[in-house]
């Protein structure tokens, strides 16, 4: 692995090849926000809070930090008047489905965001998909996934996996930014968790 | 078919072929494509062979080919005679017996068959000649009515895989790939990368597994351009896939196409079979020591997997979701090895540029942009179609000289260029010169090559709020600034053409707009916000009247007009008291009719049915509807008949 020399908001930092960008300013105490990225699990890029500025060679663009990797010489900034802008948005816009969460009130205090400049999304999910992703790199389990795509994309919990594997993990709990995931996971548990006694007309779980 | 071992046994399979064939014979060529299928070429194909039964013809006096789309899809079934070129538009069964007995025996021409020029009222008989054809240049798209495409002999007579040959026999991959660079061919997926660099950079790399993918998902609404392509010479694509596998070194290749294409799957299944079967495809490929295979893979509908790396993530039996880049799929791709994807109209390209050298490609164009690029032309234009044109030519050019203008003789407003994400050009830049660059610069992008041109009659909010319905069902919903932003812009235009729009609403749209446009994953996201930019950016106008007067300038937008009946102007004729399917028109004979707002669905037909010699229903919009007038004065009097 080769050394590659970057700025990062006007400091000289060392870093070893490889490494994202996220990674590097961390190593060096530069505080970039994220929602979806967690130690353990692959950068996954999709709710682009980490968004910073790169200029590399003199072309300008916008980034995700946690999985762009460091090039030589490049430079980072991790604040400005647009990433700024972009992060309120976003967080206004994840606001419009979960007003309450501690996370994203935060953030907003951080970045002058309005919790309700957008129309209300009864969903109370921001999909940053941590959960997903747990059980799927850290369990190995599938127990809940993405369902559908675009505007009405939602995590799910597979009914028939989560009877098996959820009960004694639900390692994902903790990792749910809106503490929508709990919901979710009762609301499978009460209406589609196959059932194996049944009881007159109705069916009952086997406790 | 005998398989072919050299260069040289396949020069004397082509002589072999040619020397079968007589140009002089007359050889009826039917249009076969997807769009003169569903206007009856089906028919008209039977019909000639019945026909041909009939008069006592044989093989031996005239051929009858089915071909691919040569883009004239408004006058369609088209036939074309060879070897006068005699063009025959709208051609019905009933004609086959006329077409035979008089253009094939007594040589002809059926003056009520031919395009008749709307500005001078002449009969053009020619196909080239035929101004939508005149005016276009066409290179890739023109070998289309002159093969079957389930013949791999037609195209080898055509001089297809000579380029291979060249490629194998006489360039190195290296130089391969210089002559691409030289070419300076840019990828027609929509993004416009040069595909020399791009083939340069999986070229570089020391792996030994490579992939080379064609990608056809084309999913942009109303485009077609690699469909016609792939119906109807899907040969040269594979040609030149074989060429840049061979320059890039990949010994496999995928061939992405949309399952929504039935006739383009089959005919490309079968052209791979046919030239497997002659060894073009295979191991030792002209005995060149090249070994190549290609598999076909049909998509499942998602419009964002024409993004190569949701495109690989789908051909890897995953999700269809963009992966951010780097590493480029050039470093790793497919499976995680270097993989070259160019769009279908780019692997067409390669066996011009080394049949005809890459100044064939260079030649033509702007400084940045170079070649042809076909377009589709489609929506309020009167010669519907699929054109191939020179870039650098005017959009003027395109959608007057090619297209022949506005039918009904209304006016034009807008064209859209790129796609569900391209941006909607007014009158006042019709003059720029198509490129990559200069329809960047107008706010709208080249895309694939779509091109949707719009009358006085459409609403921009309207169209925008359309495009992005379209985004917000096929953003596959990963990264959040795509989907949130596209899905409140959607809110926001539905509020707007519901007259419910908002002081500030366009400030708030371009907010939201610029977010999702810089700080989204993939260039889905990226170029989204497109529609709704380029509308306020030139229609302004327009959402200040939805917004502000509650007006649809257009009479577009359901919620915000309603259709009323003048009473000075009714001669109660019943027509659209008949017509109205919601039963809102109260009248009868010598009644005034008068139209229940409450019933009324703004449908519009009565409208459209209101003879115009009496024009008595008018649209409103912005204004009040007056009130009916009182029953007792609804009478018509003193009007005797």
């Amino acid at each position: 692995m080769s050394k590659i020399h970057l700025q990062i908001d006007g400091r000289d930092v060392d870093a070893e090849e490889g490494m994202t960008i996220l990674e590097t300013a961390r190593s060096v105490g530069i505080h970039i926000p994220t929602l979806c990225h967690h130690e353990e699990l692959e950068p996954y890029g999709a709710c682009r809070i980490c968004v910073v500025e790169v200029d590399a060679g003199g072309r300008k663009g916008l980034v995700a930090a946690c999985v762009r990797p460091i090039d030589q010489n490049m430079v980072v900034t991790t604040r400005n008047e647009q990433i700024d802008n972009i992060r309120k948005i976003l967080v206004e816009q994840f606001l419009a489905h979960a007003p309450d969460s501690e996370v994203l009130l935060g953030l907003a205090e951080e970045y002058g965001a309005d919790k309700d400049r957008f129309e209300k999304q009864s969903t109370f999910c921001i999909l940053c998909g941590l959960c997903v992703r747990y059980c799927v790199e850290v369990k190995k389990k599938n127990a809940i996934g993405f369902y559908d795509r675009g505007s009405t994309r939602e995590i799910k919990f597979i009914p028939e996996l989560a009877a098996k594997e959820c009960k004694d993990c639900k390692g994902c709990f903790p990792l749910c930014p809106t503490s929508y995931l709990q919901a979710a996971y009762h609301l499978t548990e009460a209406l589609a968790f196959p059932s194996t006694t049944f009881v007159g007309r109705g069916s009952v779980h086997s406790k | 078919m005998p398989r072919i071992n050299s260069p040289a046994e396949l020069e004397e399979f082509r002589k072999d072929i040619i020397s079968k064939r007589d140009p002089n014979k007359p050889c009826i060529a039917v249009c076969t494509g997807t769009g003169c299928l569903a206007l009856g070429a089906g028919k008209v194909v039977t019909a000639f062979k019945e026909e041909i039964e009939k008069q006592g013809l044989d093989a031996k006096i005239v051929d009858i080919r089915e071909t691919g789309c040569p883009g004239f899809c408004e006058r369609g079934p088209i036939v074309v005679i060879y070897p006068d070129e005699t063009c025959y538009l709208q051609v019905q069964p009933d004609d086959a017996e006329e077409i035979i007995s008089q253009t094939i025996i007594e040589k002809k021409v059926i003056d009520r068959l031919l395009y008749v020029d709307p500005s001078n009222d002449v009969t053009i008989a020619r196909e080239s000649e035929i101004p939508f054809y005149k005016n276009q240049m066409r290179h890739l798209i023109g070998n289309n009515i002159k093969i079957d495409p389930k013949s791999i002999e037609d195209y080898i007579a055509v001089g297809g895989y000579s380029a291979l040959v060249k490629a194998l026999t006489e360039e190195t991959p290296e130089q391969v790939v210089q002559l691409v660079k030289d070419s300076n061919l840019r990828g027609r997926g929509g993004a416009g990368f040069p595909a020399g660099t791009k083939w340069g950079f999986a070229a570089a790399s020391k792996e030994k597994k490579k992939y080379v993918i064609v990608n056809a998902d084309e999913g942009d609404p109303g485009a077609f351009m690699d469909r016609a392509l792939l119906e109807g010479n899907p040969f040269a694509v594979l040609e030149g896939l074989i060429i840049g596998a061979y320059a890039i070194g990949a010994n496999e290749g995928y061939l992405y196409v949309r399952q929504e294409y039935p006739l383009a799957v089959e005919n490309v299944t079968l052209a791979i079979k046919q030239a497997e079967k002659i060894g073009l495809i295979g191991e030792n490929i002209l005995g060149s020591g090249f070994d190549f295979k290609i598999t076909l893979h049909q998509g499942a509908g998602a419009f964002v997997c024409g993004e190569e790396t949701a495109l690989l993530a789908s051909l890897e039996g995953k999700a269809g979701e963009p992966k951010p880049r780097p590493p480029f799929p050039a470093v790793k791709g497919l499976f995680g090895k270097p993989t070259n994807i160019n769009n279908v109209e780019t692997w067409s390209n390669i066996p011009l540029i080394l049949n005809n050298g890459p100044e064939y490609i260079s030649s033509i164009g702007t400084e940045n942009s170079k070649g042809t690029k076909i377009f589709s032309l489609v929506g309020k234009v009167n010669n519907t179609g699929l054109v191939e044109v020179p870039m650098g030519i005017s959009l003027r050019d395109i959608i007057f000289k090619i297209g022949g203008g506005v039918p009904g003789g209304k006016k034009f407003k807008a064209v859209q260029t790129g796609g569900p994400s391209g941006g909607c050009i007014p009158e006042e830049h019709l003059d720029i010169k198509v490129d990559f660059d200069e329809l960047a610069k107008v706010g709208a992008i080249m895309g694939s090559g779509g091109m949707i041109v719009m009358d006085e009659d459409t609403c921009m909010i309207d169209v925008a709020k359309y495009f992005l319905k379209f985004l917000a069902g096929e953003s596959c919903g990963k990264c959040s600034p795509c989907r949130e932003g596209i899905t409140h812009m959607l809110s926001i235009m539905n509020r707007i053409s519901e007259g419910k729009g908002r002081e500030g609403d366009i400030e708030f749209l371009e907010e939201i707009a610029i977010s999702t446009q810089n700080a989204s994953l993939c260039a889905l996201g990226g170029s989204a916000p497109n529609p709704v930019l380029s509308t306020i950016r030139y229609f302004r106008d327009e959402y200040e009247a939805h917004i502000k007067d509650r007006r649809c300038p257009a009479y577009a937008c359901k919620e915000l007009i309603a259709y009323y009946i003048d009473p000075e102007k009714c001669k109660a004729c019943m027509i659209c008291k008949r017509k109205c399917s919601a039963e809102a028109i109260v009248g009868a004979k010598k009644q005034i009719h008068v139209i229940d707002q409450e019933k009324c669905t703004n449908c519009g037909t009565c409208y459209e049915v209101c003879p115009s010699g009496f024009s008595a229903v008018t649209r409103l919009s912005g204004e009040p509807v007056p009130p009916p007038i009182p029953e007792e004065e609804r009478t018509i009097v003193g009007k005797s008949k």
